[in-house]
């Protein structure tokens, strides 16, 4: 398995892919990217966290895509292709994570409220190979 | 709350568009214009108040002083304020509290930029510590976040492609006039859907350009304004620059992911900004005559519409196919022709809203004149959680 296109985001585990986060271990807010100094929650005074797993499913809040290449630091693939984008809230989390829709998946195939789960895909790099985490529909969800 | 006004004596600006000058020569134009407007002389200005200049999301030049030794060094005190889209207000703000605190009596308040071409990106290097980087890295650029707004829209309020392009038509009539706007040309909402897509729904015409330009104003406590003959000035009736609270609802540029609402309940952030400028001003919605609010995208302004308490939530579009958004409707939106017409000079921009604020109050707007126009109110949202929203009263 390639390296992540960003260290620490996420397990590579191709099996059980999963964002890492982390939670508040007095008021049990959650944080991604991962939060390590202290809890930003106004009413709480924590700066103990457990790295915790993120669901590896949600329920899609909304969605978009890419028609223009982003400029550096984003690697696109030559030539470049229209990647689509959704926003997917995790029930137990509470919160709303962005990322790429896999391969092969348009905003035509996408519609708010259908189940979305996590998996990896490789993306390049700046030299050479990288995985990173995409969201993919769940069929029958 | 009457203690809190202050009066606008002279506003100006310097046209936006892509002219290749430096940022000092925009913002001196738009000064030497403001002080012009109000009759004051430049030895009076005891606080010059620099929005600060943005390159790619993050502060750039020293702005307030630059301005002050280009207009001719003085003595008085100098400011930059830095707040992302919210820069002109903040550093309006700053004016504000120096003379409501006796400080001084009159201020300059001047924001000013060049824009580079292609897409805002951020800083260089490898920099995982900084979400704007992280957000580029994974492909997620500023139109992303319009997009998801826009389709949210439309998937929980039936809003379709055609009213975001007549948030556009109308924005371009208004603008079409307007000495200091870019893009001065009628558009139909056939060009709009002809244009290329940029992030589904929305299309190239649908989100606003980058610019260069700058805007002014001489600012003043009620008694100097009295003083020199000039008591029946606009008045800033509330300025508020707050930021999000725990927990902000919406993923909000540049954060890949939104707090998280299990111990705290998620609250909106765009409609916090309206609602404590209303408290400080102590009026209503029902008050206001005009608004000018940042479209960054042509759906973003139906979002800031309802943010602003002008029509229910999900009726936006509706007063925008009424007409009730134009010059000569109900409650018209971007008279100036906004974002669309201007295209984005960040530090500048909410700044030329409260200009624009100005010429409608004193009946000088021209062709895009609203009627009868009594107070005015500005909203806009920018980067790592600023945004503000101003109110002038006649």
């Amino acid at each position: 398995m390639n390296a992540p296109i960003i260290e620490g985001l996420f397990s590579v585990d191709a099996a059980e892919p999963a964002l890492l986060g982390s939670r508040c271990s007095a008021c049990g807010t959650y944080y991604f990217p991962k939060q390590s100094n202290y809890c930003r929650n106004p009413d709480c005074d924590s700066e103990r966290f457990d790295e915790v797993p993120l669901s590896r499913s949600g329920t899609l809040w909304s969605f978009t895509n890419a028609c223009y290449q982003p400029p550096a630091p984003y690697v696109a693939e030559e030539p470049f292709e229209p990647y689509a984008i959704a926003a997917v809230k995790l029930e137990r989390e509470q919160m709303i994570v962005l990322g790429q829709v896999v391969k092969g998946v348009g905003v035509d195939d996408l519609a708010a409220g259908m189940t979305m789960r996590l998996v990896l895909e490789d993306v390049p790099g700046v030299d050479g190979e990288r995985v990173t985490w995409k969201w993919q529909p769940v069929e029958g969800a | 709350m009457s203690n809190n006004e202050i009066a606008i004596l002279g506003v100006g600006m310097h046209p936006w568009g892509k002219w290749g000058k430096n940022f000092v020569e925009y913002g001196v134009a738009a000064a030497r214009s403001a002080l012009q407007d109000a009759g004051v002389p430049w030895r009076d200005v005891r606080f010059v108040s620099g929005g600060g200049t943005v390159r790619c999301g993050y502060p750039g030049y020293v702005a307030g002083a630059t301005f002050a030794q280009a207009l001719g060094w003085q003595g008085a005190e100098v400011n930059t304020s830095y707040a992302a889209c919210a820069s002109g207000s903040q550093a309006l703000a700053a004016a504000r509290a120096k003379i409501l605190s006796g400080a001084c009596d009159v201020a300059l308040v001047v924001g000013a930029d060049t824009t580079p071409k292609g897409f805002l990106k951020p800083a260089d290097g490898e920099r995982p510590d900084d979400p704007d980087w992280v957000r580029f890295r994974l492909g997620i650029t500023n139109p992303t976040y319009f997009a998801l707004y826009a389709r949210r829209r439309m998937e929980v309020y039936g809003d379709t492609p055609a009213d975001f392009a007549a948030v556009k038509v109308k924005n371009a009539a208004h603008g079409f006039t307007n000495p200091n706007a870019r893009y001065k040309k009628k558009f139909s909402a056939e060009d709009v859907a002809a244009s290329a897509m940029v992030a589904d729904p929305l299309r190239l015409m649908d989100i606003c350009a980058t610019s260069d330009g700058g805007a002014a104003m001489i600012v003043s406590s009620l008694d100097y304004a009295r003083k020199i003959g000039k008591g029946d000035a606009p008045r800033i009736a509330a300025i508020s620059t707050v930021t999000p609270t725990f927990a902000s609802e919406l993923v909000e540029m540049p954060d890949i992911a939104t707090d998280s609402a299990v111990a705290a309940e998620a609250r909106p952030f765009r409609a916090a900004l309206p609602a404590k400028a209303y408290e400080e001003a102590g009026i209503g919605p029902e008050d206001i005559s005009l608004a000018e609010v940042y479209d960054l995208s042509t759906a973003l302004e139906l979002d800031w519409i309802e943010d602003l308490q002008l029509c229910a939530r999900g009726e936006a579009a509706a007063l925008t196919r009424a007409d009730e958004t134009s010059v000569g409707g109900r409650i018209p939106i971007n008279a100036s022709g906004g974002l669309a017409c201007f295209g984005e000079a960040v530090p500048a921009q909410a700044l030329a809203q409260v200009c624009e604020l100005t010429w409608q109050l004193r009946g000088q707007a021209g062709e895009r004149q609203v009627a009868g126009a009594k107070v005015g109110i500005t909203a806009n949202q920018g980067l790592f959680g600023h945004g503000s929203s101003v109110i002038v009263k006649a």
